[in-house]
């Protein structure tokens, strides 16, 4: 029986890597996602231009725009004379956010009084609105401490510390999700069409009438798309601590055996897929299908936590949900091994099922 | 070559028209992805941060210690689990039980009596999600200060920060992210039927040989090519339209503008999203090749690099400008607009223009393709 797997194996091996082509697509696409996403995918908001409607002339006024270009977020200023020019500014996305300050501004500071400057934000990029206010907020309060009166008592203050992730670089947090998302894709996609390209062909129907068992045929499928899947996740592995400065601070080996679950997962998930699909087209379709759901859900681009609860539980089923905790675990937070066992054994389950219904769905097709 | 003849134009429209209605892969792609990924935009994907889990660590059992602490459980931006112990909200801040955690020390209350330094409260936030941890440090700062001000109220002392910010946010006030996600995602879902779906049909039509038969004919390329085309556009249109119509009634997103303004935009932006599509399956006639492609250079540029989830301008520079030759970067705003704001037509109209010239562009590309491939 070994002998007769082996012999498969080497098949399916021989029926990916034969094409040059195909050779290039495993590979080539993969590494240029790594990069384009890397730098793209970031819910940072950074080289934003501000408009600012000055109605005063006064010292402090100018103070607090100096402040405001001063910002390593602030790219550039916008000046802005009339409340026409600020709507027109807005609507036509020539800055995020607006600020106005009044004629007394600078006059009622010298007097002590308190002050307020208004913000106008495009509602319509509310991420990135939101996130903004919290710089403006920020130069306010600080430009605001330094006017105030040392009042001797009663003063408190929150010290930060970003744990994991000191300066909250996005990178950090890109990269170790991009191994789960990109070995999601070409894993699905790989086991899909492999089997569904022999069904078009007709020769998964010799495979059949062959002595090999349904179990040794799924077997044989299964592997080049593990391989593979194991390959790039380990160019990845060494990539991203040394090309894009990510820390890897977790242990390789509970990473490895989490990947090892995850892409029998993923590769369950493929086969279950293909075992429904009759041509190349629906086997692309239903890939496509299952794809986008799975990461969109996975936790990269956007949380989990704000999800609804009933997707919540849903998500659960969702293979790289889990992976992601753990390559984000292992990367950033030297996760230890019980926080990533019970990441895995979702994934063991998953792989069960899914694997154990697609040699069903195989043997029903069969008689 | 030859003139154009009605009859002919318009047997071969239905011809095609047939064709897709039977084909189940179609309704696939035109209905059912696009109700699962509006799905997705409306309820799987927010950004909305409300209620992040975070653990608070009360060490000082003095009184004003215990009101700051009542002043974060009753917060509505966090969701807070109490615990004397920092070691055990530690390990749930690891194994991503919680997103941060606040700690009021032993001395706090002292320290706010006392003269000296000010009293300080520790915020830690799980810097492994940038984004969640960014909202946790601006609320955990915001509460704290706002707790400090009525506090310094009852005791009578100068209680209003000098300078504050009225903010107000235009267009979406309540910032619901689903307002411009369910939007943009319309974008999507016309990317998807003008490049993916035309590309892997028509691709199929070249794997098989039908194309070089109807090549054969007396037909005029440009007709031809506009009967292979007017069906899925009047496709995307339709799909667009179900799309609009579940985003208003049942996602609840605002419609300011016009249906005009509406069908202006997405016709606009389907014209090149058709044109990339016939391209693709001129250049590569291969199914899996076609598919492949199309994948690559519409559906995920169309999703990652138009500014749909991410902001363009926090990208870096060589980045922003590959966004400059994906077209669904001119009609996110469009969309988002007309959704959001009501009829600017200087913006729109400023798209529609790129958007159409990116379609003469690639159509030109497609009809030379096809043409050298008959040659």
């Amino acid at each position: 029986m070994w002998g007769r797997i082996y012999a498969l194996i080497v098949k399916e091996m021989w029926a990916i890597l034969r094409d040059p082509r195909a050779r290039v697509i495993l590979v080539v696409p993969p590494l240029v996602q790594l990069f384009v996403l890397g730098f793209a995918t970031t819910l940072e908001v950074k080289n934003i231009d501000v408009g600012v409607y000055n109605r005063d002339s006064g010292a402090w006024s100018t103070e607090f725009v100096q402040r405001l270009s001063g910002s390593p977020n602030i790219r550039g200023l916008v000046w802005i004379r009339s409340p026409k020019e600020l709507r027109s500014a807005i609507d036509n996305q020539r800055v995020i956010v607006a600020v106005s300050i009044d004629q007394r501004f600078s006059a009622d500071i010298e007097a002590g009084r308190p002050v307020t400057i208004q913000a106008i934000f495009d509602g319509r990029r509310s991420n990135a609105a939101q996130i903004v206010s919290g710089y403006i907020e920020r130069i306010a309060g600080e430009m605001g401490a330094s006017l105030a009166p040392a009042t001797a008592s009663r003063r408190s203050q929150s010290v930060l510390t970003n744990w994991f992730n000191p300066n909250l670089d996005y990178l950090w947090f890109t990269m170790p999700a991009l191994i789960v998302i990109i070995s999601t894709v070409s894993g699905l996609g790989i086991t899909a069409l492999s089997v569904a390209r022999e069904r078009e062909l007709g020769t998964f129907d010799q495979l059949m009438v062959s002595p090999l068992r349904v179990h040794e045929i799924l077997i044989g499928k299964m592997v080049p798309p593990f391989l593979v899947g194991l390959f790039n996740a380990s160019l990845y592995l060494i990539l991203i601590p040394f090309a894009f400065g990510v820390p890897l601070t977790g242990s390789i080996t509970l990473f490895y055996l989490a990947l090892t679950f995850y892409l029998l997962a993923l590769v369950g998930v493929g086969m279950l897929v293909s075992s429904l699909a009759q041509t190349q087209q629906q086997a692309f379709l239903g890939v496509f299908l299952v794809t986008v759901p799975a990461t969109l859900l996975s936790g990269y681009a956007s949380p989990v936590d704000n999800m609804p609860g009933w997707l919540q539980i849903l998500a659960q089923a969702n293979p790289p949900k889990h992976f992601l905790i753990v390559s984000e675990g292992v990367f950033l937070k030297a996760m230890p091994a019980l926080d990533v066992l019970s990441n895995t054994w979702p994934l063991v389950i998953i792989a069960s099922v899914t694997l154990t219904a697609s040699a069903i769905l195989f043997r029903a097709r069969m008689e | 070559m030859s003139a154009f003849n009605r009859q002919r134009f318009i047997a071969l429209l239905v011809k095609e028209t047939l064709q897709i209605v039977r084909d189940p892969s179609t309704f696939l792609i035109a209905f059912v992805l696009p109700m699962i990924l509006l799905f997705l935009f409306g309820y799987g994907v927010s950004l909305d941060t409300t209620r992040i889990k975070i653990g608070l660590a009360l060490q000082d059992t003095g009184a004003q210690a215990r009101s700051l602490a009542t002043a974060y459980e009753r917060s509505t931006w966090f969701d807070v689990t109490g615990s004397r112990d920092v070691t055990s909200l530690k390990a749930d801040l690891v194994a991503g039980n919680i997103r941060g955690i606040i700690v009021i020390p032993p001395d706090f209350g002292r320290r706010l009596d006392s003269r000296g330094d000010p009293a300080s409260i520790q915020v830690i936030t799980d810097g492994s999600m940038p984004n969640t941890a960014g909202f946790v440090a601006a609320y955990a700062e915001g509460i704290r200060a706002s707790w400090a001000a009525g506090l310094a109220d009852e005791r009578g002392v100068q209680p209003l920060p000098p300078i504050s910010l009225a903010q107000r946010f235009w267009f979406n006030p309540e910032l619901t992210s689903r307002y411009f996600l369910v939007p943009g995602s319309i974008a999507i879902v016309m990317t998807m039927i003008g490049t993916l779906l035309t590309a892997l049909v028509v691709a199929r039509e070249w794997e098989r040989g039908t194309m070089e038969a109807l090549l054969a004919t007396p037909i005029g390329m440009a007709e031809f090519l506009a009967t292979k085309v007017i069906p899925y556009f009047i496709l995307g249109l339709c799909s667009m339209t179900i799309c609009t119509l579940i985003a208003i009634f049942i996602f609840g997103v605002p419609f300011l503008g016009s249906a005009l303004a509406l069908l202006a935009i997405a016709s606009a932006f389907l014209v090149p999203a058709l044109g990339q599509g016939l391209l693709i399956s001129a250049v590569t006639k291969n199914q899996f090749v076609a598919s492949q492609v199309a994948l690559l250079s519409a559906f995920l540029p169309a999703m990652l690099l138009s500014g749909f989830l991410f902001e363009i301008s926090s990208m870096p520079r060589i980045i922003q400008f590959i966004t400059y030759v994906v077209p669904a970067r001119y009609v996110i705003p469009p969309l988002q607009t007309v959704f959001a704001v009501g009829d600017l037509w200087g913006l729109f109209l400023r798209n529609i223009a790129v958007l159409l010239g990116f379609g003469a562009f690639f159509f030109l590309l497609a009809i030379r393709a096809t043409r050298r491939r008959i040659a």
